[in-house]
């Protein structure tokens, strides 16, 4: 997928201008909130969970290698098989390749993340296969020609009467007076689209939620069917999954499972949460032959033994994005590649580099709700930090920048010097301002001034000064 | 090739080489053992409670629960269902040993075959193996007589489930599965496939709201067994009780 990260503050700019997003968000914003909230307050365990988990994952990323040996072999013993592939373009070669000795013409996608990453469709597309996404959120998009914007909730940038127009604009071969009265019209009309392709796939591709090694299973949670249609009716059954995704057992990938669905819709379990072992037993009536797992590297190996590690522990819930301020207003397509949010803010720059991306982990206020709502705890805006300390060691930090981190840094360091400068700061802005409330425009902080206004100081001091004489009057 | 360099990548960034045999041992044993993390309290009741706590949460996820005294009382349950809700009386059944024993004769009526499904088939009627109460999720391992296609293809899935194989938290479901069940071509215990369903099918991808019947399921009805004396309702007066609150602090590793 094409990085537009590098133009985050135009691409903010625009979704910050455009209604048609602004409404889809506002309507989208409360309605994951609430039901997390509710589910989690449902279930008293739920912070010492979250601890499990976190302790779960950073074991099994302890052991990795080990685990996912140990995948392998039971995957083998159930009639699998499991290719290891370093990068894009050995994943992209891995699935076309298995799709053409299956000679498929149609293939049918369940939701996942890591398909888009790969850019799967496009080069599927390019070799004359017809990809098919189902879950119904991708269906629009891919309609649409778009990318999601949300990791949960692909069409999350859309409203009701997109779906509409867009249907109706490309289904053509339906009724052009049909009534769309509710949701479920839309719905039921994409059903009726997905049943043949559903029936007429090849190949079926899904990511994985979880590989679990004790068994060789790769597991998927979705609400709609659609994934669980994709991957039992075409005769191949390709999961793609990267390789932190592995859990040790099925009493590991039940307590993660019990954070997961809690965290993304507020649900205490997803609809179908399913368990994929093998390809189809002898006396089975139904199921695939074939059955591939396509194990993914691409850059997160890297990860491992840095400041960035703990990342790996991410079951992709989505409440960091749905708690997150910035994201709440620019919407997901602003961040520029596969990834928005704050999990995107750290994980994009570990994929495709800090160089392209560096604006995205400085687009937070360190309010720090996404830390507080990770089920595995994720010190989110920390490593954001690491981002921005990597950014400025690497001289990537634009001029004017860097010229006042190194003057703040100077003063920080020498705290008579700082006391002195912040007191003869204040003194001038109080002396300036008074009488007015606020500033609208300062000299040399345009950039701050433009989105916001800056109060007046009150007369009293700095805060340093203020606390220094308010400590004598207690002890006094 | 890429094994090999994904694997080499991982033990550079773990600053060692492939793990020593004693702890690689010790990891095994953990594989072996699968040690139990913290279960909510939630499910920690006694039977009756426990089988209402399921029903109750099968409601709560938008599905809908008859229960019978016996497996004789099916038939006249699964014909009432279908008249209720306007459903020819076709369905395709799991072709299971246990729904096969039913008197279906009872309701000349009802006409089903014991198969797969296919796209065109309306109605299921799907062998439940457990219930789940902590969530009000059904257990489906695969097998020839549990087919997958039953889950997702109909409109309508109809689960006939014995009240003796509900348990309280999925933990519990598992260890079912690996006493009872024998995978002969991996030697393991997992089937193929393993669906957890929890209500219907649904989708809330259109501006954030629940809508049911996405690509599965609209309906999900579940005739509910009652061939455990020990599960069934008591009257008021009879409750005991609960051995542990929901709510209350959970035994880890049970």
């Amino acid at each position: 997928m094409h990085v537009t990260s590098p133009a985050f503050k135009e691409n903010a700019a625009r979704a910050l201008a455009n209604p048609g997003l602004q409404k889809a968000l506002g309507t989208a914003k409360g309605a994951f909130l609430a039901r997390r909230a509710a589910a989690v307050a449902a279930l008293p365990e739920f912070e010492r969970l979250r601890e499990i988990g976190r302790d779960i994952k950073n074991h099994t990323l302890a052991n990795l290698d080990f685990y996912l040996e140990a995948y392998e072999a039971k995957v083998k013993a159930a009639g699998g098989q499991v290719h290891w592939c370093s990068t894009a373009d050995d994943a992209r070669a891995t699935v076309l390749a298995i799709c053409r000795r299956a000679g498929a013409r149609t293939v049918t996608k369940g939701k996942s993340m890591i398909s888009e990453e790969l850019g799967i469709n496009q080069h599927l597309e390019a070799h004359g296969i017809r990809p098919v996404e189902t879950d119904l959120g991708e269906y629009i998009l891919q309609l649409r020609q778009e990318a999601p914007s949300h990791i949960i909730a692909p069409a999350f940038h859309l409203n009701r009467e997109d779906w509409e127009a867009d249907f109706r604009r490309l289904h053509t071969d339906l009724p052009a007076d049909r009534v769309f009265a509710e949701r479920r019209d839309i719905m039921t009309e994409a059903r009726g689209k997905l049943r043949g392709s559903f029936l007429a796939a090849d190949v079926g591709i899904t990511g994985a939620n979880f590989l679990i090694a004790e068994t060789g299973s790769s597991v998927i949670v979705t609400n709609e069917g659609n994934g669980d249609l994709t991957q039992t009716l075409p005769r191949v059954h390709i999961a793609l999954a990267s390789i932190e995704k592995v859990v040790p057992t099925l009493e590991d990938a039940t307590s993660l499972l019990r954070l997961l669905a809690r965290s993304a819709t507020g649900q205490d379990f997803s609809v179908y949460t399913t368990f994929s072992t093998g390809a189809r037993r002898e006396a089975d009536l139904d199921g695939p032959e074939e059955y591939h797992v396509v194990l993914i590297d691409n850059g997160r190996s890297n990860m491992i033994g840095t400041d960035f590690q703990e990342m790996l522990r991410c079951i992709r819930c989505a409440a960091c994005m749905n708690h997150c301020p910035v994201y709440g207003v620019v919407g997901g397509h602003a961040y520029g590649w596969v990834y928005p949010g704050p999990m995107g803010s750290v994980l994009t720059p570990s994929l495709v580099g800090i160089e392209k991306t560096a604006l995205l982990p400085n687009a937070s206020t360190f309010c720090g709700r996404c830390e507080s709502v990770c089920p595995m705890k994720i010190p989110l805006p920390k490593m954001m930090r690491h981002w921005r300390e990597r950014e400025f060691e690497r001289h990537l930090t634009p001029a004017g920048i860097r010229g006042n981190l190194g003057a703040w840094a100077f003063l920080a360091r020498r705290p008579g010097l700082y006391r002195l400068a912040t007191r003869a700061a204040i003194g001038a802005l109080g002396l300036l301002g008074r009488g007015k409330g606020a500033f609208r425009s300062l000299p040399l902080a345009g950039g701050w001034t433009g989105g916001r206004d800056l109060p007046v100081p009150e007369p009293g001091g700095t805060f340093m000064a203020r606390h220094a004489k308010t400590r004598r009057q207690r002890h006094a | 090739m890429s094994k090999d360099a994904i694997l080499g990548a991982i033990r550079r960034g773990l600053k060692r080489g492939p793990l020593p045999a004693d702890q690689a041992a010790m990891l095994q044993g953990r594989l072996a053992t699968h040690p139990r993390h913290l279960i909510p309290a939630r499910s920690r009741l006694p039977r009756p409670q426990q089988v209402a706590l399921f029903v109750r949460n099968v409601e709560k996820e938008f599905g809908t629960v008859e229960r019978v005294p016996d497996l004789a009382a099916v038939p006249a349950a699964v014909a009432d269902y279908l008249a209720a809700q306007n459903l020819p009386s076709r369905f395709v059944m799991a072709p299971h040993a246990e729904l096969a024993g039913i008197p279906w004769k009872d309701r000349p009526l009802l006409e089903f075959e014991a198969r797969r499904a296919e796209g065109s088939d309306q109605v299921s009627l799907q062998h439940g193996y457990a219930g789940i109460a902590e969530t009000g999720t059904l257990m489906f391992p695969s097998e020839a007589g549990r087919p997958v296609t039953l889950n997702l293809l109909p409109e309508t899935e109809i689960v006939v489930l014995r009240a003796s194989r509900i348990r309280g938290a999925y933990e519990e479901a598992w260890d079912l599965l690996r006493a009872e069940s024998q995978d002969t071509r991996s030697g393991g215990f997992m089937p193929r496939n393993v669906m957890l369903v929890t209500g219907p099918s649904r989708s809330a991808d259109i501006e954030q709201t629940l809508e049911l019947g996405a690509h599965g399921p609209r309906r999900l009805h579940v005739v509910l067994v009652d061939d455990d004396p020990a599960a069934l309702p008591m009257a008021d007066a009879d409750v005991a009780p609960p051995v542990s609150v929901p709510g209350g602090p959970a035994a880890p590793g049970d």
